[in-house]
């Protein structure tokens, strides 16, 4: 008969406690474990010296590190804005066109603008400038308001219909359909013709003929030319979309075609000017127009 | 159940209860592993958000998180420490039977509760409470009885000692019951809607939060999971628990130090600096402190290691006390306020959480679950042990699988976000770092698929177990060795 304070296997002293046929060796704390276990209670003491750590009543102990998250962080910033200040000063005194002509200038106002791009921009025109669904692409030479730095910049600083700013980019194409201008036949004429312009497949259920495409013309010549032109190319100073291009912001098959023309979509961008600082909008303008289709 | 009265008969301790909350655990436990695995592959493709707002991943993450953690982990607690704590008192439950049935459907009904208010968008926002007030409420009456049935089979206990695993057990219910109260308190609206607001706000309010939040994975994922492997780890090895010292010191040292953790879940925000040093250093002190139940846990096995190669149960509960050790260091880590500055907010955050959901809390509760079934339902062994041995393997590699990628994909995350350019501007936007994450995503919802497998293997042989079934097999290997 074995002692009863002691494990079988091992030999070791048990506690002499059963539970449920459960017993407990009594072996001591491992050193190791004990070592570690003060030198985390050290450390975290020396922590409390060094950091700001005890409360009181109206006030905390500051540590000797002088250590604050706040000054640490603005002075962060202040460094960083600084390292960076000879730039962003020749940038706020130069117009794009001389930001576009200096190679250096060009470099970091290239890197800048793609960090406000992909910062502000991005969530809509993708990374690149690659575009979206029903937000335009910003890296072919296919523009709606225009391509060159100066009409850029003009559509950056006051956006596309922007409610907040009287100089932004307006334009609004009519309901013809659901303001009773056209007759859906006459608006699925005008859609044929309008397809037929850039040689897209017309679509089988919508069944444009020859015919329907010449009636379609005749509607296009007496509701559209003005603003999309007479060969239906657009015009920049209207934001007019060129439609002969294969190019479409909503979609370029029969349905969304006719829906456009019945009740148009209209898109709303934001005007950057006071959201971003001047000096922004001018790297933002220089790195969209060196995207891939700059005038 | 039809044995129900038979058993009742051959065992002096109300096992009836014990059997509802382990069938509970089996239920819920594929609930909220098939949830997570619809939201990892929401994830990766957003089109499994199937366009309905009740199955959007803002609604679905809530009953994933509250399904793992408090239908699965909740109901897996409630089993073990109410078969335990008759077993290691040799007393039945206090209260009697009744009290017993009432705590099994109360905390059922406030998981249906909880979980449909989430679907409907009934939230309070604050994550691992988001239950509005009603249920609540409901919760507060569930866990006072809990606290009753337990403490009141302590108080007529038949041994002179207090088993360790009961220790923790009651820890977890008294902090849990403090944390719950502490952070809930809100005012609602009108009696009869649902909503409610906190009678904190700012700071305070998440500080409260986390207060909560931090202690929930301390106080129910710890102390309460701790208490299952005091029992089922020695009772399994069929060895005696390492060392008494060690678990005294241990448990009081955790249950100290933790409660002041919660802090470094808010490192570099609103909170005072202050604050944010004591969140930090207090965590520091909780490494040893959790490994001591590691230690206890692994050494227990010692004489007995060879069982790890036959033993696939002992298996499960010693790699879940692996990956408790693994989590209780990465913690730690990840606590100090330089790594967080890393860490938070990226995917190794939830890396580190799977790691101790899959890999400890899930893991030991497999285990358990193991052991426990075939008692409950006295029959002599689980229907096929190379049934266990599919889903340790399943269930390892898931988790591997899981974490993995999620250490890679947080830590490229993290470094995205920081990541300048020689000139001083941000190089990333946060769509690329999404889109770079995308392969990651894949792989973490394969691994769901695997952990979710895993668990479907584990509940049919339990119920084939139940049944009384036996598998006629060889040993998972078994068949090389005798061509050999």
């Amino acid at each position: 008969m074995s002692d009863i304070n002691k494990d079988e296997l091992t030999g070791k002293p048990t506690t002499g406690h059963v539970w449920d046929g459960i017993q407990e060796l009594n072996n001591p704390l491992p050193k190791w474990w004990l070592t570690v276990l003060y030198a985390c209670i050290a450390f975290s003491v020396l922590w409390w010296v060094l950091y700001p750590a005890i409360p009181g009543i109206s006030g905390y102990t500051k540590g000797v590190l002088g250590y604050d998250q706040r000054k640490v962080y603005s002075e962060q910033a202040a460094a960083a804005a600084e390292a960076q200040k000879v730039w962003i000063d020749k940038i706020s005194a130069s117009t794009t066109e001389q930001i576009n002509g200096d190679a250096e200038l060009l470099n970091f106002a290239m890197s800048g603008g793609k960090a406000i791009f992909n910062e502000n921009c991005a969530a809509c025109h993708a990374p690149g400038g690659a575009g979206r669904p029903a937000f335009p692409v910003l890296a072919d030479d296919d523009w709606i308001w225009g391509g060159d730095l100066a009409q850029i910049e003009q559509t950056i600083r006051h956006g596309v219909r922007a409610t907040t700013d009287d100089a932004t980019r307006m334009n609004i194409m009519p309901n013809f359909g659901t303001d009773g201008v056209l007759t859906p036949e006459q608006i699925a004429d005008v859609a044929a013709f309008v397809m037929s312009l850039s040689g897209e497949k017309s679509d089988p259920a919508a069944a444009a003929t020859p015919e329907s495409i010449e009636r379609g013309k005749q509607v296009f010549a007496d509701n559209c030319v003005a603003c999309h032109g007479e060969q239906g190319k657009g015009n920049l100073e209207l934001g007019a979309p060129n439609l002969t291009d294969s190019i479409w912001l909503y979609g370029g098959d029969a349905k969304t075609i006719t829906a456009q023309i019945t009740k148009p979509r209209h898109g709303v961008m934001p005007a950057w000017e006071g959201r971003l600082t001047d000096a922004q909008i001018k790297m933002l303008a220089v790195y969209v127009h060196a995207l891939g289709g700059g005038q | 159940m039809s044995d129900t009265t038979l058993t009742a008969a051959v065992s002096p301790y109300n096992e009836r209860v014990v059997r509802q909350f382990t069938i509970a655990t089996l239920f819920w436990g594929i609930v909220a592993f098939l949830v997570g695995v619809v939201i990892a592959s929401q994830l990766a493709f957003p089109i499994f958000n199937f366009g309905l707002e009740w199955t959007t991943f803002g609604r679905l993450r809530p009953v994933h998180t509250s399904a793992a953690i408090f239908a699965f982990g909740g109901n897996a607690l409630f089993a073990t420490s109410l078969y335990v704590v008759q077993r290691t008192c040799r007393a039945r439950l206090f209260g009697g039977d009744g009290l017993a049935e009432f705590l099994f459907w109360g905390y059922q009904l406030f998981i249906v509760l909880a979980a449909s208010g989430y679907v409907l968008g009934i939230t309070e926002g604050r994550e691992y409470a988001e239950p509005e007030w009603y249920v609540d409420l409901w919760l507060t009456v569930v866990w006072v009885v809990y606290l009753l049935v337990f403490l009141g089979t302590l108080m007529k206990r038949k041994e002179p000692h207090i088993y360790v695993a009961n220790w923790f057990y009651l820890a977890f219910i008294v902090t849990v019951a403090v944390l719950h109260i502490g952070n809930n308190l809100s005012v609602p609206v009108s009696l009869l809607g649902t909503k409610s607001y906190s009678v904190f706000s700012g700071v305070q309010d998440a500080m409260l939060q986390w207060w909560y939040g931090h202690n929930a994975v301390g106080f129910f994922l710890t102390a309460g999971f701790l208490g299952i492997m005091y029992y089922f780890v020695p009772k399994q090895a069929n060895r005696p628990v390492y060392s008494y010292r060690l678990s005294v010191v241990h448990f009081w040292s955790l249950i100290f130090l933790y409660i002041w953790a919660g802090p470094h879940h808010l490192h570099y925000t609103a909170l005072p600096d202050w604050t944010q040093t004591l969140g930090m250093t207090f965590s520091v002190m909780l490494w040893m402190p959790s490994w001591g139940g590691m230690i206890n846990g692994l050494m227990t096995l010692s004489g007995a290691w060879d069982k790890l190669r036959t033993d696939p149960v002992l298996r499960f509960l010693v790699t879940s006390v692996g990956f408790y050790g693994m989590s209780t260091f990465e913690g730690p880590v990840m606590s100090i306020r330089s790594v967080n500055s890393l860490s938070h907010y990226t995917d190794w955050t939830i890396g580190h959480v799977h790691s101790g959901a899959l890999g400890w809390v899930a893991f030991v509760s497999f285990g358990a679950i193991y052991y426990l079934v075939p008692k409950l339902w006295n029959v002599a062994r689980v229907y096929s042990i190379r049934l266990i041995e599919w889903h340790f393997w399943l269930a390892t590699i898931g988790i591997v699988l899981y974490i993995t990628p999620m250490w890679i994909s947080g830590i490229m995350q993290g470094l995205m976000w920081r990541a300048y350019d020689d000139l001083g501007f941000l190089q990333f936007s946060f769509v690329e770092t999404v889109a770079a994450m995308h392969p990651y995503y894949v792989v973490r919802a394969l691994a769901g698929v695997l952990f979710l497998s895993g668990a479907i293997v584990m509940v049919y042989n339990m119920w084939r177990t139940a049944r009384g079934d036996v598998r006629t097999e060889t040993k998972l290997g078994a068949a090389v060795t005798a061509t050999a």
